[in-house]
């Protein structure tokens, strides 16, 4: 039963939380101090909320009286504090009207489901859709003005939403694996809703309950505003209100107390509600929150002074990037993600960057197109294409080169097309994008599109959920293809599909390149796909680049002790029957990489001097560059 | 789609039934005689039977309802205990003065609403604060107060607007929009900073989806993909709450119209159930759910139209 005791220690610790919001505390003692200041009002109000006194007609604020007199001399702060009596009382019912009928139903049907389930939410929707106020005016011709049965109404109409909200929590609870566990050890099913389901709910009731009030005075006072309710001269905050409304013209100062504790008031519990619902929030994700605040995010990372000799030149190259930073986060405390990327594309070149989850791909496949994202930047480095420099391009200039320069395609088809536009239409876009095209046009060059990505042109007619993930894929390239770019960046094209239809796109973006020529930038885990389609590998570890060499003599004898571990734990050789090798340990995130070889801690040729400083890229002959320093000792061990 | 309308449309049907049967259920749980309620304590005993036999309590409950629910079907909402005037009536003279005030509300709460909302999600920054402030102010004063405000400073500190009163739509729309400008304004300005609140967290979920980067990296314009991309993608659950605010209008309208003094239908059913006029009352609840149930309606066939999904089927 340690899973129950887990949900114990979730559900305390909601009121200390609360009490650490500055906000919350201060809306919290806020409603304190006027609950009690109404609730003592006997005792502390300064005057008899009915004395009136013709020498003191319409005072403003002063000693006497600190917000003034009505029309009749009557104390205001006096009449305040008797007056919320009512308005107060009138929230307490409604909300407990509300508790009564929606906790329950709410709870029923979150937990037992079925039918039971399906007759409440019907009667939710019928409750929902009853106007309330008309009702709760009915009531009051038919109850002769009772305050007291049309907050209750109020409340018993308003439970339809709240019925919803409880239900949804209490059907997540039920589905955790710890109401199972006690159910199978045979405890009975009211303990189970009191002992493990109601605590559950305890936070989401306190800012449901928060809320309602707020709303719930609304209503009262507006009510009392209309002259329902306890007649003249009782006061009422609604009342109140009315009375100032009708002295506009003489007497503007007395709508502001009176509105304005309807406003603290309704204020503090709103406030409160958001402190609330926050410290739940956290309650759920505190670890993730954690991890997110350590301060370690704003650590510098070491970094080579000069740029890193490269063994190729060049002097050709449609993208050479140097040098590449990113960091996201605040501008100046940046986490760096990706530490100095060096890559370089001719024209014409398929290049694959291999690499585990985290080490940087997709960050440097995205800041080619300047597409980091509010809170990502480059923070150094050079990116050319095509003998332009794109860092520092205005996002006007940018756009030029993306979708005619450099295109890309991504992991997830299903999720790269707008859900809310035919896909031809979004094809057709992208073609314009660069070039004006007549309607025609457009439309001859969306068919001719489709039918290079091997689709029939009937497809441009279709919306993106109606049609498959491959036929997204294609569509997705052919977007990509529509500005007929020089270089495409494809982020794992193919992770997110079905093996057979995987060969399918591989080839299709095959026969693209040469038949356009275009050079690809592939990113894959995939050794076989990098075999298949490229003629250089890039291989990426915490940020940086720790091998680049063809990919033939990649295979065949890697010179970096990751590119090998890579080679030896990827599936397109594993022996059939013998557990997949694995890569000991895990890819420290960006806050953690230590001074020296980011790859020491899993690596099994790791010396004491891999872990002095940082290991820069040498050559290490044929045209291929390594990010180690124990080159030599790794080319004896692979012969 | 159209299965969608028809069930909807039942189960309005039934929602009439049932919030009618309501209410003639609580009448005849209510303590005492609504008769002499209505008349008060110093009636004569032969008033109060003819007033019983009018409004036809004098018969069974479920005879009562059964005959008022056949009128309804007619279009013949019963007499007003007050006056003696049909219903229908009084609510066909008044209909138009809240339709008006709904209409001209919605339409201020969906066009600034979004303008805002998008506006602030694109441009962040200021904008975004101060559609936080104004929305926690708004939100926290109640609409009768604002509603008040608002006719101190614009009708009498600087008169632009008419304080109070409502200028037929035949007798021009100059002064008629005029006379519904701050009405308007005061029953607005909450559902605005919720649709625009709506507006701005669809709008920045969007801006954060993949298709978005998609279009980017395609070289797509900044402005069609906020007009275009964004704003259609990000209308559909805004559209939702659109729908729920012009419903709470309702609600709003009820307290708009007493301040301004607008002859509409919730100053008719103010006064009614001031005067225990439960024909009147009940009549106005009619209108009022054919009103919620045709906004409903509305926001159906919009969503199933800006969503293809809902569209194919
Ligand atoms: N928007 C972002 N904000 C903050 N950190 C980010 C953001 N995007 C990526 N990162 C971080 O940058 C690092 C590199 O991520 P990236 O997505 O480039 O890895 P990847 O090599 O593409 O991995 P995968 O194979 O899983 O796609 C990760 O540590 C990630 O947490
Ligand atoms: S530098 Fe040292 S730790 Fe790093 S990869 Fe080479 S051998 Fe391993
Ligand atoms: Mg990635």
């Amino acid at each position: 039963m340690t899973a129950i005791g887990r949900s114990r220690a979730l559900s305390t610790g909601i009121l200390p939380r609360v009490l650490r919001k500055p906000l919350g505390v201060v809306s919290g003692v806020v409603l304190l101090v006027i609950v009690l200041a109404v609730i003592a009002a006997p005792l502390i109000a300064p005057a008899d909320p009915l004395a009136q006194s013709l020498r003191d007609v319409r005072q403003g604020p002063s000693a006497a009286h600190l917000l003034g007199t009505d029309s009749l001399g009557r104390d205001v702060l006096s009449r305040l504090l008797y007056g919320g009596q009512e308005s107060l009382a009138g929230v307490v019912e409604a909300v407990l009207a509300m508790l009564v009928i929606a906790v329950p139903l709410g709870v029923v049907a979150g937990y037992l489901g079925g039918i039971v389930d399906r007759i409440v939410l019907r009667v939710v929707d019928v409750l929902l859709s009853i106007p309330g106020t008309i009702i709760t005016l009915a009531v009051l011709a038919i109850f002769n003005n009772s305050m007291l049965v049309a907050m209750i109404s109020v409340g018993v109409l308003a439970s339809g939403a709240f019925i919803r909200v409880f239900r949804s929590v209490v059907l997540g609870v039920r589905q955790e694996l710890y109401i199972g566990a006690a159910r199978v050890s045979g405890v009975d099913e009211p303990r189970i809703v009191l002992r493990h389901v109601l605590p559950q709910l305890r936070g989401v009731l306190l800012v449901q309950i928060t809320l309602f009030a707020a709303a719930t005075l609304g209503i009262q006072t507006g009510l009392a505003f209309l002259a329902f309710g306890p007649p003249p001269p009782a006061p009422t905050w609604g009342g109140m209100v009315a009375e100032a409304a009708s002295l506009i013209q003489i007497d503007p100062w007395l709508l502001v107390p009176t509105g304005g504790i309807i406003a603290v008031t309704t204020l503090a519990l709103c406030l409160l509600g958001d402190a609330v619902r926050d410290a739940n929030q956290e309650r759920f994700t505190f670890a993730g929150s954690a991890a997110r605040r350590s301060p370690a995010a704003a650590r510098a990372v070491e970094r080579p002074a000069a740029p890193e000799p490269s063994g190729r030149s060049a002097a050709g190259a449609l993208l050479a990037v140097r040098g590449l930073r990113v960091g996201f986060g605040e501008r100046g405390a940046e986490t760096v993600v990706v530490d100095g990327v060096d890559l370089e594309v001719e024209p014409g070149e398929v290049v694959g960057l291999v690499g585990e989850s985290g080490s940087g791909k997709t960050v440097t496949a995205l800041s080619l197109l300047g597409l980091l994202g509010a809170n990502g930047r480059i923070v150094d480095g050079s990116i050319r294409f095509d003998g332009q420099e794109l860092v520092g391009l205005s996002n006007a200039k940018l756009r030029e080169v993306r979708g005619a320069g450099i295109a890309m395609i991504s992991q997830e088809p299903m999720v790269s097309l707008d859900p809310s536009f035919r896909v031809g239409s979004q094809i057709a876009e992208a073609a314009s994008a660069h070039r004006r095209l007549g309607r025609r046009s457009a439309r001859e060059r969306v068919d001719e599109l489709l039918r290079a990505v091997r689709l029939d042109p009937s497809v441009a007619r279709k919306y993106p959920h109606e049609i498959s993930g491959g036929m997204a894929q294609r569509v997705a390239i052919a977007i990509a293809l529509a500005g007929e770019p020089r270089l495409l960046i494809a982020d794992e094209p193919t992770t997110a599909l079905d093996v057979t239809v995987q060969a399918e796109i591989l080839d299709l973006l095959r026969g693209i390149q040469q038949r356009t020529g275009m050079a690809i930038v592939l990113v894959s885990h995939d050794w076989g796909v990098i075999a298949d389609l490229c003629s250089r590998a890039v291989v990426m570890y915490a940020g940086q680049v720790v091998e680049s060499a063809p990919v033939r003599a990649t295979f065949a004898e890697p010179r970096h002790p990751y590119t090998l571990a890579l080679l030896r734990s990827n599936p397109h050789d594993a022996v059939p029957g013998e557990p997949l090798p694995t890569i000991g340990g895990v890819v420290p995130s960006p806050a953690q990489w230590p001074v020296g070889c980011r790859f020491a801690a899993r690596c099994a040729f790791a010396t004491d001097a891999c872990r002095q400083a940082p290991i820069p890229m040498v050559d290490v002959g044929d045209g291929r560059m390594s990010r180690c320093i124990r080159v030599d000792a790794l080319r004896e061990a692979v012969a | 789609m159209i299965r969608l309308i028809v069930t909807r449309l039942v189960l309005s049907a039934v929602l009439v039934v049932i919030a009618s049967l309501a209410i003639f259920v609580l009448m005849s749980f209510v303590p005492g005689d609504p008769a002499r309620t209505i008349l008060g304590a110093n009636a004569t005993p032969d008033l109060v039977a003819r007033l019983r036999e009018q409004l036809g309590l004098d018969q069974p409950l479920p005879v009562q309802y059964g005959e008022w629910l056949a009128g309804v079907l007619h279009g013949d909402l019963g007499q007003s205990v007050l006056s003696g005037d049909p219903v229908a009536q009084l609510i066909a003279v008044r209909l138009p003065v809240t339709l008006s005030l709904l209409l001209l509300s919605t339409l201020a709460i969906s066009v600034i609403g979004t303008v805002v909302g998008l506006g602030s999600a694109v441009r962040g920054g200021p904008l975004g604060r101060l559609l936080d402030t104004v929305s926690l102010v708004g939100l926290a004063l109640p609409s009768y107060w604002v509603a008040i405000v608002l006719v101190a400073l614009f009708a009498v500190a600087i008169r632009v607007f008419p304080a109070t009163g409502y200028q037929p739509f035949v007798d021009g729309p100059v002064p008629w929009f005029l006379s519904l400008v701050l009405p308007v304004a005061a029953l607005s300005l909450g559902g605005i900073t919720i649709v625009a609140k709506q507006m701005r967290d669809s709008a920045l979920d969007v801006l954060g989806r993949d298709y978005i980067r998609v279009l980017r990296a395609s070289g797509i314009r900044e402005r069609s993909i906020v007009f275009k991309h964004v704003l259609r993608n990000a209308a559909l659950p805004s559209l939702t709450v659109l729908g729920i605010t012009v419903v709470g209008a309702l609600t709003g309208a009820v307290f708009v119209e007493n301040v301004f003094v607008l002859p509409g239908l919730g100053s008719l059913v103010t006064q009614a159930t001031t005067s225990h006029d439960l024909p009147v009352v009940l009549g106005v609840g009619v209108v009022f759910t054919l009103v919620v149930i045709v906004v409903n309606l509305v926001v159906d066939v919009l969503y199933g139209v800006l969503n293809p999904k809902v569209r194919v089927r």
